[in-house]
């Protein structure tokens, strides 16, 4: 039950930022990309499937592997964040600079005829 | 000094020498020339030095691994052909390089011009000598690109551009042609080794492929070799300077090409296809090349004719198939670049000495320059193939082959007419071109008083004209040794009887010369007036121009053909593009799941937890809310994202990654401020009354883009569901969380993956953020806000107006005011976000935190500054030089990479210890968390210079009503 409504977040997420991403305004495409980019970190992080209350944080001894989450996907998706947050803000900065230079925030660079 | 090194050393000095010569100062023409000659000169010693190992009947071989799994090595080859021609390149180059130096004003470029010259030679010796196939296309294509550098020599020319450019376009093409041919072979037989190869003659010759192979490689030989109907960039080429034309179109470039049609002919040819390929191409270029020499006015267009149609010679005797053929092509190879090389210098002299190459404006040179006519006499006699010279004895045997049958055919029928009339036409154009510049009346009117050349320029010319003699007189004892081992090279067991004497008796080849010397004459004779004053280019194909066709064809394909695709298929709007990409993406994950089939998986109940339903209605409600406001609310769209994030967030601590969370619920905080910070510049936008009023058109748009959506999300929902409901496979995340305390000393194996297991991946990574960070900082320097944004804020308005409105506020104390309570806080706040920042980098090893949440929590306290006190109070009290912090992170974690190799170890290995500190305890120290430091210090000083550069663009307003208050008090 978890994992559907984690998948049907993920697509919400996902369908959501889709539709945002054809839109003609600059800030509804970069809501979008944010959105998006939600939805496909939960995705890669999906891939450790779903478990509750054993994080990757080792005690000493012995260890099991299987009785801690899967720490791969966790490292992607950790620089992942941090990358996304940089295009992000340039994004942001070309939304900026077209909307000065053009004066228009459409999203190429002039109102529709 | 062994065999294999000299064959190494004949390529390396050619490229080295260019490099040198690079170097030398632009009036060091004397010195380029020692130095160039002692390399062309370096290069003849060695070929010469090699001839007692490949007279053996051995190829000297070297072989050196480059790419063995791909079947690639960069093996060298000399045999008895291979040496030959070495000899013929290096001595010409020597030559030309001798001559260049008078020829080449004072003011040309020289060292650019020696470095090029040096580089072709050392490419064309690299075709000669490559022992693979590819590593020939690769020399090959070399030569190309050279080409196009030495025809382009004189880039402020017009005519020089245009001439390298086609040279480029079409020898390029049949380099690609002659690259995908070779990779057939190389695939029909299994090996690119050229030994392989040619001990595979049967097997290519029976497989399917066979003649698409010989197709492409003969494109390529064509095209380099100037073969109808890629004829006509050999002409444009002539723009190049005539020491250039001397070498690349008599000995090396166009030598190419039929040099490749005789090294494969063993293997390729003797079939029928490959008779009428190269004998048709070969018959048309050696009869209209003929043909179109003798209607020159250009001496130099009419060499490059003369060169076509004599390329067209050989091509026509590989043609054949017959051993014979194969020897009279080798020895035509050679002597045509002996006599051709001497002509373009004479040429050369010529046009140096009066200033124009127009036959029709020349004469009567032999009174001033009696030595040089004499030279470029018996040049242009062993052109036309008049007995005693080399260019007579390879004639008559050209015509010997082309009397005998070969493959019953038309061509073959037609082959001793075209071989007499093409022999004709050339006597005809070399009595031309002797008649016209240096007998006849001499002209008032030419730009310079000629007189003989220096010695020195003449020198090489002198030489080569002796060897035409020489060979032409005695060629059983001069060349008969050389040729000999050439040929057996080429045609091993097959090598036939053939005979180099001058005399051989009244045959029917003779009688065939004589025609052609009395016939050619007579022709001369009947057209001498015409001639005299006559258009540029021969009756009838005058308009007919290859150049024209050439330029319309490369207009059509480089412009309008590609501004029709675009306007057909193309669009500047991104809404397109971004659509286009999301069905592309769409169908890209379907193929996959419709070819191999889509398992769902059990729907199973399993493991139900309320609350977390509950999380994501709000966390879908959130999504689907910000797609729904992002266009006129763009505040609340902002705060909607954000909830987003935090069910996200929450989402990471539910499911045990406690990492994640702290990471993204950091970035949130900081991307939140810095679209805040950005809203700003944006326009107003209201909501339209008439909503839900929209044009038939727009609710179609908006239905398909909905549509594309759905079918995104719902994907995304089944593949995710889908996989999640699969047990996980074995994968290396075992290894990482086995190791990570023993080897990496750091409980969190997510940090310890990140710093440690991957750190170079990480090391990529924080160098991009750094770059991002820069690039969002240089495109801010270019921003302009938009006029209407200039002005305060509405609300700031709104506030100082009712300053202005009652008397007992001052004007601006609300906006001031704004916010102090929590402006206070979050000042105070500063030291204890250090402190938390401090605490997430320390604890990262072992615990969730780390460089990454460490670094975005550091920015957030400096950021907070910002919002509570302003841009300007922060600066006056504060440099933060988020530059520096940048350059400072890359450092540390590029030393701390570095310095394992101090200890022997590869680039970013670490070392753990666990070290006792007194009062606080045990701490672990492991060289990653040094690289984490890195991380930290980059990551905040990309966030913070990222924030930064925002936030200054609300003190633009300030600067720009200061510099309009001061002029508007300097008008006062």
């Amino acid at each position: 039950m978890i994992e559907l409504t984690l998948a049907l977040g993920i697509g919400f997420l996902v369908g959501s930022g889709i539709w945002l991403l054809q839109r003609p305004r600059t800030y509804q495409v970069i809501v979008g990309l944010s959105l998006i980019s939600y939805g496909v970190n939960l995705f890669i992080f999906s891939m450790s499937r779903l478990r509750s209350n054993v994080p990757p944080v080792v005690s000493s001894g012995a260890i099991n592997p299987a009785d801690y989450a899967d720490p791969l996907p966790q490292a992607l998706v950790l620089t992942a964040i941090v990358i996304g947050f940089a295009t992000t803000a340039l994004f942001l900065v070309v939304l900026l600079v077209s909307r000065g230079l053009t004066g228009s925030d459409h999203v190429d660079g002039r109102e529709p005829n | 000094m062994a065999s294999e090194t000299m064959l190494m050393m004949l390529i390396v000095l050619p490229f080295a020498g260019a490099c040198f010569a690079a170097l030398f100062p632009a009036n060091a023409r004397n010195a380029e020339t020692w130095a160039a000659a002692l390399v062309t000169l370096g290069t003849v010693v060695l070929s010469a030095c090699l001839f007692p190992s490949v007279a053996t009947g051995t190829p000297v071989r070297l072989d050196i691994e480059w790419l063995p799994t791909l079947g690639l090595s960069f093996s060298l080859r000399m045999d008895g052909f291979a040496w030959l021609f070495a000899m013929l390149v290096s001595t010409i180059g020597f030559l030309v390089v001798i001559y260049s130096r008078y020829y080449m004003s004072p003011d040309d470029a020289i060292p650019r011009f020696y470095a090029f010259f040096l580089a072709f030679m050392g490419a064309m010796l690299g075709i000669i000598l490559s022992g693979n196939l590819i590593l020939l296309v690769v020399f090959w294509e070399l030569t190309s690109i050279i080409s196009f550098m030495l025809i382009g020599y004189w880039y402020q020319k017009a005519d020089a551009r245009d001439g390298a450019r086609m040279s480029l376009t079409i020898t390029g093409i049949g380099g690609l042609g002659l690259l995908a041919g070779v990779l057939l072979i190389g695939h029909i037989v299994g090996s690119y080794d050229l030994d392989v190869v040619l001990d595979s003659g049967d097997l290519i010759r029976s497989h399917p492929l066979y003649l698409t192979a010989t197709c492409l490689i003969l494109l390529g030989a064509f095209t380099k070799s100037a073969q109808f109907p890629f004829h006509f960039w050999l002409p444009n080429a002539m723009a190049a300077p005539t020491p250039v034309s001397a070498f690349l179109h008599s000995a090396t470039m166009v030598k190419a090409g039929v040099f490749l049609m005789a090294r494969l002919w063993p293997v390729l040819g003797g079939t029928y296809e490959w008779f009428w390929l190269t004998g048709f191409a070969g018959a048309m270029s050696l009869l209209l090349g003929a043909y179109f020499a003798i209607f020159q006015r250009d001496i130099k267009g009419l060499l490059a004719y003369s060169t076509i149609s004599h390329l067209g010679l050989i091509t026509l005797l590989l043609s054949l198939g017959s051993p014979l053929g194969a020897v009279a092509a080798i020895f035509h190879m050679m002597n045509h670049a002996t006599f051709k090389a001497s002509l373009f210098m004479a040429a050369g002299i010529i046009d140096h000495e009066s200033g124009t190459r127009d036959m029709q404006k020349l004469g009567g040179l032999f009174k001033l320059m009696p030595y040089t006519a004499t030279l470029a006499m018996v040049a242009s006699a062993a052109m036309a193939g008049v007995p005693l010279l080399n260019g007579f004895l390879s004639k008559e045997m050209f015509f010997a082959e082309a009397i005998e049958t070969h493959a019953d055919s038309i061509l073959d029928t037609v082959a001793p007419y075209v071989a007499v009339l093409a022999s004709a036409f050339a006597v005809t154009y070399s009595i031309r071109f002797i008649h016209a510049v240096f007998f006849g009346d001499r002209p008032d009117d030419l730009p310079r008083e000629p007189h003989e050349p220096p010695f020195l320029m003449r020198l090489p010319i002198q030489l080569l004209v002796l060897a035409c003699l020489v060979i032409g007189i005695i060629p059983a004892v001069t060349v008969g040794p050389f040729l000999h081992v050439a040929v057996v090279s080429v045609l091993g067991e097959e090598t036939p009887a053939y005979s180099l004497a001058v005399w051989h008796g009244l045959t029917v080849p003779l009688v065939m010369s004589i025609i052609a010397l009395a016939g050619g004459a007579l022709l001369y004779f009947l057209l001498r007036h015409y001639l005299a004053h006559c258009e540029e280019g021969p009756p009838y194909f005058r308009r007919l121009k290859g150049q024209r066709i050439f330029e319309r064809v490369l207009v059509f394909v480089s412009w309008r053909g590609a501004k029709l695709v675009e306007t057909t298929f193309g669009t500047r709007r991104l809404q397109q593009q971004l659509r286009l990409l999301i069905v592309v993406a769409l169908v890209a994950a379907f193929i996959p799941l419709y070819n191999r089939g889509f398992d769902l998986g059990v729907l199973r109940w399993g493991q139900t937890d309320i609350a977390f339903g509950l999380l994501w209605m709000v966390g879908i409600a959130c999504a689907v809310g910000a797609a729904y406001q992002a266009k006129f609310h763009r505040l609340v769209a902002l705060i909607l994202l954000g909830g987003a994030g935090v069910v996200t967030c929450i989402t990471f601590v539910w499911l045990s990654a406690p990492d994640l969370a702290v990471t993204q619920l950091l970035v949130e905080i900081v991307t939140a401020v810095l679209i805040l910070l950005g809203l700003r510049w944006l326009p107003k936008r209201w909501e339209d009354t008439e909503l839900g009023r929209a044009p038939l058109g727009t609710k179609v748009r908006r239905g398909r883009d909905l549509l594309l959506a759905a079918i995104g999300g719902l994907g995304m929902t089944l593949l995710s569901y889908a996989v999640m409901m699969r047990p996980s496979p074995d994968s290396i995340s075992e290894f990482f969380l086995l190791k990570a305390y023993e080897e990496g000393g750091g409980r969190n194996v997510v940090n310890v993956i990140l710093v440690d297991f991957r750190g170079f991946d990480t090391f990529g990574e924080i160098t991009v953020l750094g770059i991002v960070a820069l690039t969002v900082f240089a495109l801010f320097r270019r921003f302009r806000p938009a006029p209407d944004t200039i002005d305060s804020p509405e609300q700031q308005r709104i506030q100082a107006a009712t300053d202005e409105a009652r008397s007992d506020r001052i004007s601006g104390q609300t906006v001031s005011d704004y916010l102090l309570v929590p402006s206070v806080i979050m000042q105070w706040l500063f030291p204890v976000i250090i402190v938390l920042a401090a605490y997430l980098f320390l604890r990262g090893h072992d615990l969730p935190g780390g460089g990454f949440a460490a670094g975005v929590a550091m920015s957030a306290a400096f950021i907070l500054q910002y919002l509570a006190a302003g841009t300007v109070w922060v600066e006056d009290r504060l440099r933060i030089l988020p530059v520096n912090w940048i350059g400072l992170g890359l450092l540390i974690a590029a030393c701390v990479g570095i310095g394992s190799w101090v200890f022997g170890y590869p680039f970013l290995t670490s070392y753990s210890q666990y070290v006792d500190l007194p009062v606080i305890g045990k701490v672990p120290a492991a060289t990653a968390i040094l690289f984490d430091l890195g991380v930290f210090s980059l990551v905040v000083g990309a966030t913070v210079l990222m924030l930064i550069v925002f936030a200054h663009q609300s003190i633009r307003r300030l600067r720009a009503a200061k510099i309009s208050t001061t002029t508007m008090e300097e008008i006062v």
